[in-house]
């Protein structure tokens, strides 16, 4: 059984006078552990995708399953307990808070979603800091740190929960490409380690070569899916 | 929760002008009315004190009906020792009361052989009233003896001092006091001066002292009367509910048309201070309704602006699975510690203040009372209290953002920019 999967989901938004179709009729489903990529241009649908897919927004039409649940019906309450257990966000902005340390940001969904004792708090934290290479660092605040190490947190904070899957909306639009890259390989480092589903979206054809598997979207449609897992293993 | 504390101090500490100067604003209101309390508590207490203790009584009891004519000192109105009975027994089986003391009030003309006035008299059993009004001599001038154990002996008078003054009438000069009985006839008597009294505010502050005994014999009682009975209570914050008490014991005494025969009074009822009392009371009041307006508008106002700015912050937090309730009880901490700051240092400068004015002390005077001297001072209960509804109040205040945090959208907050 696919990780997610996605049934005819269509997205409609009100604006103003018009309504605008921001994903039509899309359907496919995504492995455990995959590496995916929503690639096309801007307002193709990518970010709405990737809202739906993590429960931050509902389908106006179709059904979405993550991990064996329908979430396109959850409350607010469910739907934030579900992504605090399943999910992990990396954002293009970072999205850091700006008054914890590194420590404390990647600390922060362990304190908030789930009451583990501080000692298993603080190895898991450690670890998963070491593992992006932040572990220096950890006891600066976001503004001490560089773009590319303030990503590498968000990826640290992404994965401390272990979650089942990660989401990341354009991690690398804020980083030059360099920085990108080692984001992108870091993410799909994490991937092989912890058997992480991974899924992000681009518009950079650089980054996008990174994924195994490679949706391309266009008006809100999907019109091409590419399987290129081998290679990119192989090249890494 | 600690962490969400940690959190929260820190977010304040993110803005930290801004938490300063609501800080400051709100503990300038709550020094205002540790102040305020303190000083007007002490003013009220210490004029009370004066009232009850000087002159007053805390409590007094007279034949029903006295109170309303008491300003003609009507002598038809006096109380019997049949009476005078059974109020001592009352207030004698009481464990709350302290002593008690008979008095007459009598109007009467002074003379000192060349001018004649008027003069209102509170003839007294020198030992009762000396306990129940400990600070009666306080008030009083007694020539080179100073002050007297025995405020008064038979034969002698304590004259008022504006009285004194207006017939130059000196301590040791002999006066005529001359009475009307409630029968109707005269009778006149000599007197000593022994002493000059000061007058203090209220209807019975400006009258004149004379020994019980003298008083009979001017009136030629055949049998002991009295005017009143003056009590004073163990502990004066029991005052009310004793007061009911002893009210409930002396109803069930009836005259012969079945009425009450008593009626029994605090000096609320008795003294016009009260009503500056209740007017100090009123404006504590007001001072507490400007210091909650204050903490209200300030924390809202820092809440409101706290949840706009951090508009995607909210948004991620939502996004990362924190639940609605615990950004909610995010906002609140965050209310509730800049309330929190405010009390500790509102109430330690408030404090300060109390005791500084304590160290230089702070004297005034108060219609013809001279030299007063104030001791503020605030009770635990009362910081306690003032503590809690401030805290209340910002937590009250930093309901409506809070809940305006928990409420958004976290797909809408990440997109805000």
């Amino acid at each position: 059984m696919a990780l997610v999967e996605i049934d005819t989901v269509s997205k409609n938004y009100q604006m103003g006078e018009a309504q605008v179709q921001a994903l039509k009729n899309v359907s496919l489903s995504i492995e455990e552990a995959a590496f995916v990529s929503f690639v096309g241009p801007s307002g193709s649908g990518k970010t709405t995708m990737l809202n739906l897919i993590g429960c931050l927004d509902k389908p106006t039409e179709g059904k979405i399953v993550v991990d064996g649940k329908q979430v396109d019906n959850l409350n607010r309450k469910q739907s934030a307990v579900f992504r605090g257990s399943v999910f992990g966000f990396i954002f293009q902005a970072f999205n850091l808070f700006p008054v914890l340390t590194a420590y404390e940001n990647v600390e922060y969904p362990l304190v908030m979603m789930k009451n583990e004792p501080v000692s298993n708090r603080k190895e898991k934290v450690l670890e998963v800091l070491e593992a992006v290479g932040m572990f220096q660092q950890k006891n600066k605040r976001p503004d001490q740190l560089s773009g590319g190490q303030k990503q590498r947190v968000a990826v640290a904070r992404a994965l401390v929960t272990r979650p089942k899957l990660v989401l990341a909306d354009e991690p690398t639009a804020n980083l030059d490409r360099k920085t990108a890259v080692n984001v992108i390989r870091l993410m799909r480092d994490m991937r092989d380690k912890l058997n992480t589903t991974f899924i992000f979206s681009t518009h950079d054809p650089g980054i996008m070569q990174e994924a195994e598997i490679m949706h391309t979207l266009e008006d809100g449609r999907l019109i091409h899916s590419n399987q290129r897992s081998t290679s990119v293993r192989e090249g890494k | 929760m600690i962490r969400i504390f940690k959190i929260a101090l820190r977010n304040l500490m993110r803005y930290k002008r801004r938490t300063l100067l609501t800080a400051l604003l709100i503990t300038l209101g709550v020094l205002m009315v540790i102040l305020f309390s303190g000083l007007s508590g002490s003013f009220k207490a210490m004029m009370i004190g004066q009232i009850t203790d000087a002159n007053l009584s805390q409590i007094q009891i007279h034949k029903k009906g006295y109170v309303s004519s008491m300003d003609a000192i009507p002598l038809n109105l006096n109380l019997d020792h049949k009476g005078y009975a059974k109020i001592e027994n009352v207030l004698n089986s009481h464990p709350a009361v302290d002593a008690w003391a008979p008095r007459i009030k009598l109007g009467a003309m002074l003379s000192n052989y060349a001018e004649t006035t008027n003069i209102r008299l509170n003839a007294i059993d020198p030992e009762k009233e000396i306990k129940v009004c400990p600070a009666v001599g306080d008030r009083m001038t007694f020539g080179n003896k100073g002050s007297r154990e025995k405020l008064i002996e038979p034969g002698e008078i304590i004259i008022p001092d504006k009285l004194a003054k207006g017939m130059k009438i000196r301590l040791g000069d002999t006066m005529v006091l001359v009475a009307n009985n409630k029968d109707g006839s005269v009778n006149g008597l000599n007197f000593t001066v022994a002493g000059i009294t000061e007058t203090v505010i209220g209807p019975q502050g400006k009258e004149g002292y004379m020994h019980i005994k003298d008083a009979r014999v001017l009136l030629r009682m055949e049998e002991p009367e009295i005017t009143e009975v003056a009590v004073r209570l163990k502990n004066f914050d029991m005052l009310a509910p004793v007061y009911e008490d002893l009210k409930s014991a002396l109803a069930k005494f009836k005259n012969k048309k079945e009425k009450p025969a008593f009626e029994i009074h605090t000096w609320e009822k008795l003294s016009p201070f009260y009503n500056i009392a209740r007017m100090i009371d009123l404006m504590s009041v007001s001072m507490k309704l400007i210091m909650v307006s204050i903490v209200l508008i300030s924390i809202l106002n820092v809440m409101l602006m706290s949840v706009y700015e951090r508009v995607r912050e909210i948004g991620t937090m939502a996004a990362i699975g924190t639940t609605p309730g615990k950004i909610m009880a995010l906002f609140l901490t965050e209310g509730a510690i800049l309330g929190l700051i405010s009390i500790a240092a509102g109430n330690i400068i408030g404090l300060s203040g109390i005791f500084l004015l304590n160290i230089y002390k702070i004297r005034f005077s108060f219609g013809r009372s001279e030299n007063l001297l104030l001791t503020p001072s605030i009770s635990f209960a009362e910081l306690f209290w003032l503590s809690i509804i401030v805290l209340l109040v910002s937590i009250f205040a930093s309901l409506q953002p809070a809940y305006k945090a928990s409420k958004m959208e976290p797909v809408d907050a990440l997109g805000h920019v």
